[in-house]
């Protein structure tokens, strides 16, 4: 052998999940639809936040959802009583989901069908948030129950997620939710972060969310149309 | 715990660049920004398993650690965050997330030695 010597590469180790990523950003943005992709611990409450926005987009919107588990189908059998099409990706013992499932999960779908398209993360604040998935928003969702500091113990889930929700708000003043050190905590790891406080249960703040999302498909569409 | 993953897609990345080059891998050196998302004892330790029986067993991974680096829109210069837990300049204290540097997984260099000629 010879000396070792250094040479230079430069290779993003998630390039290609990257770049299946930005493939489905674009067939997305072509296609007009609106993709919303949610993070959370296990146990937030993702699944019935999701079902109550199919249900309540469902008679307006076209919508659908891939959903993230890592053994069951149970969540996929919740959400498809909202009556949107759903689909189940079961990752196995895999704690995330990779763009390259998403791309085998919607082969056939016709996605300019779609208005609303939204994906289902496993249960999981840490390994998600190296995934670019395509999609147009990412969601946080935390519930009251888990503890005002969540956001400072898992800065990069948050800081990489572009909207929070903060769910089970029917609880809240049985756990002496404390709504401005919450508040405080998500704007220290993610300035100006827009943030939903509501309760998929009760209904509260439901509709605030659903004018938001609408907003948002709007400026999506006018965006894909300049 | 996707620092496996993580670390297979290391190995992979760098057999494909030693075997383009048509050397052998001794070290791989590794930019790991603290917003990657990765755990850095994990990944050490994944790498041990995800490099046998493959052209890089018995190679080391050094992993440089990268800070996040923001825009301060007031200074209007680059700073270095003193925390994950506070997106906000060092010095002026201005709340942002024009983030520089931080995001990084990147391999970045090899250090190799030639292929034994005679076999």
């Amino acid at each position: 052998m010879t000396e070792p010597r250094l040479v230079e590469v430069r290779r993003n180790v998630l390039k290609q999940n990257d770049v299946i990523a930005r493939a489905l950003r674009e067939q997305f943005r072509s296609a007009g639809v609106f993709v919303v992709s949610l993070v959370s611990s296990p146990g937030s409450g993702k699944t019935t936040f999701l079902e109550k926005v199919l249900t309540q987009l469902q008679p307006h919107y076209r919508v659908a959802a891939l959903v993230g588990d890592l053994a069951t189908e149970n969540d996929a059998v919740r959400l498809a009583r909202s009556k949107a099409p759903v689909k189940q990706i079961t990752t196995g013992t895999l704690c995330h989901l990779e763009a390259a499932m998403v791309q085998n999960a919607l082969q056939g779908w016709e996605l300019n069908q779609l208005d609303y398209l939204f994906m289902e993360n496993v249960g999981n604040l840490v390994c998600p948030s190296s995934y670019d998935l395509g999609e147009s928003l990412r969601l946080v969702l935390m519930s009251v129950t888990e503890g005002e500091d969540k956001p400072l113990k898992y800065p990069t889930i948050f800081n990489s997620s572009d909207v929070a929700v903060i769910t089970k708000n029917e609880l809240a003043a049985a756990v002496e939710f404390d709504w401005e050190t919450a508040r405080k905590s998500i704007e220290a790891v993610r300035p100006g972060m827009q943030i939903f406080r509501l309760s998929a249960k009760t209904g509260e703040g439901m509709q605030g969310f659903q004018d938001f999302l609408a907003q948002r498909l709007a400026e999506h569409r006018a965006v894909a149309h300049t | 715990m996707h620092e496996l993953s993580i670390a297979m897609g290391i190995v992979e990345a760098a057999t494909e660049e030693a075997q383009r080059r048509g050397v052998h891998v001794s070290a791989v050196h590794l930019r790991l920004g603290a917003l990657s998302g990765v755990v850095k004892d994990a990944l050490l330790f994944s790498y041990e398993v995800a490099r046998e029986d493959t052209p890089l067993a018995g190679s080391k991974l050094i992993v440089e650690d990268v800070p996040v680096v923001i825009l301060c829109p007031r200074c209007n210069e680059n700073k270095t965050l003193i925390s994950l837990q506070s997106f906000t300049c060092p010095d002026c204290g201005t709340p942002t997330m024009n983030i520089v540097r931080g995001k990084e997984l990147e391999v970045f260099a090899l250090e190799v030695e030639d292929e034994e000629v005679s076999k």
